[in-house]
């Protein structure tokens, strides 16, 4: 059964020979990665350990900025890497590993678009009222720490 | 039902005639494409709900780096080491997969046996793997006091500022311990191992030492955990409750409790599908040497498994980070 590989990866930049050198670079690619992911949680360099800039003044352009810009206000900088750096592997792991990148847009569409949505929703509705809880607790009359 | 049919020509053709594949993808290959969406969507519920939870407990998460430290045959304080080499290990399997996927297309057969061997190998490794940090999580090691409301009080040394095991602090008042018995409770259907030290024993041994000092959940701007003063420690610590070593559901030395609840509950979900995913894996591995899709024409089969192989290993990237990174 002769199938057709995309040999090429990093938008074209690089290209490998067959299909099994394809899969030894995209582990070199991984390792390193995860690499990276590991120094940086052991090493913790400071530089990432505050938020990029402060939250607005609340009111109508004040809270829409914070919402619009709630991963560089909320999230420490060290954080944020971590999240992209997932979904840089995630990526290759789909494309190359599950041969994504094999299959029809159409297929490749349904199958990543539909958890994005999905699951960006859901995070969203959650870590807001996980973050409403926590002022409950704050600002609330109910003892907890005792 | 041309799906029924195992061998033929006819095979992987959806009725309404050849090469009309929806999508080009072979009616299993979607199949295991809408299991492998509704399962992400499963794990994601679970993974926001961690995150929910951590957002409601902001100040006083517990922190991966001070859970996770131990890595076998090794003294010491390593974060992070251990789950990275299991992480590894998981990608490395899922390269041998690929690589077994790719002999199938060239229908090289023993590659492909080899291939799957080392991927079921690979699982093993990493069942085993998780199964040592799960005893480890269980077993805890410093020991902590729980109070009335439900805080973990942990104890550091005032001058190292090191984490205090409490069995290095309790003072041994070789109390008489009644066990609690069928007679004297209404409702007594059994009692589990007590701890090492009674409360008593480690508040006598604190009043002792005065180099230690409670350390409470709560993070300051810097990230890391309060440590009390001395009178504030007492203070604390005339509240306690329970002696806690390890974690299990109801109780956890590290810290808030919903921590070891998902952690249990999400890395032994994954773990799970990991040891569904070894079975499968070698299901397909005594079909390929058998000859199975040998003489069926094609190793599709090593293809759908492989997808889901692949899954597992996505989902722990997922884990990796959120658990173990953030």
């Amino acid at each position: 059964m002769a199938h057709e590989h995309k040999l090429a990866i990093f938008r074209g930049r690089l290209k490998f020979k067959d299909n099994v050198q394809k899969i030894w670079g995209v582990l070199i690619f991984l390792s390193i990665v995860t690499l990276v992911e590991v120094i940086l949680g052991i090493y913790k360099p400071a530089i990432f350990m505050k938020p990029l800039i402060s939250a607005f003044e609340p009111g109508i352009i004040g809270s829409t900025l914070n919402f619009l810009l709630s991963p560089f206000i909320y999230l420490k900088p060290l954080n944020l890497i971590f999240i992209v750096l997932t979904i840089v592997k995630a990526y290759y792991i789909a494309w190359d590993f599950m041969h994504l990148r094999d299959e029809k847009k159409g297929l490749r569409r349904s199958i990543v678009w539909t958890p994005v949505f999905l699951i960006s929703y859901l995070v969203f509705i959650l870590l807001t009222e996980g973050s409403y809880i926590y002022d409950v607790y704050h600002s609330g009359f109910i003892k907890w720490n005792f | 039902m041309d799906t029924t049919v195992t061998t033929g020509t006819a095979e992987s053709v959806w009725s309404g005639g050849s090469n009309n594949k929806p999508l080009g993808a072979s009616y299993g290959k979607m199949m295991m494409w809408f299991f492998i969406v509704s399962d992400a969507l499963t794990f994601s519920g679970f993974i926001a709900a961690y995150g929910f939870s951590r957002f409601k407990f902001a100040d006083s998460w517990p922190i991966a780096d001070e859970v996770f430290t131990h890595v076998p045959l090794v003294h010491g304080n390593y974060p992070m080491i251990y789950v990275a080499i299991m992480t590894f290990i998981l990608i490395m399997s899922s390269v041998t997969m690929v690589l077994a996927v790719d002999a199938g297309h060239k229908m090289k057969k023993n590659s492909v046996i080899w291939y799957m061997f080392f991927t079921v190998i690979g699982g093993i490794i990493f069942l085993s793997s998780q199964a040592w940090e799960w005893a480890t999580f269980i077993k805890g090691d410093f020991g902590a006091i729980e109070t009335k409301g439900g805080r973990i009080l942990q104890f550091v040394k005032a001058d190292t500022g090191e984490r205090a095991a409490i069995r290095d602090f309790a003072t041994p008042l070789h109390e008489k311990r009644i066990d609690h018995a069928n007679n004297k409770g209404v409702w007594f259907y059994g009692e589990s191992a007590l701890p090492s030290y009674s409360v008593n024993e480690v508040v006598t041994g604190f009043k002792a030492d005065p180099n230690i000092l409670v350390r409470v959940e709560n993070i300051n701007e810097d990230g890391h955990k309060i440590v009390l003063s001395r009178e504030e420690s007492l203070k604390r610590l005339a509240g306690s409750k329970y002696v806690v070593e390890g974690a299990n559901l109801i109780h956890n030395e590290y810290g808030s409790r919903l921590f070891a609840d998902f952690f249990f509950f999400i890395t032994g979900f994954h773990g799970f599908h990991v040891f569904s995913g070894v079975v499968l894996n070698i299901i397909i591995f005594f079909n390929v040497i058998i000859g199975t899709y040998e003489r069926r024409g094609h190793y599709e089969m090593v293809e759908k498994v492989g997808l889901y192989w692949h899954f597992v290993d996505l989902v722990w990237v997922f884990v990796f980070t959120f658990f173990y990174l953030v």
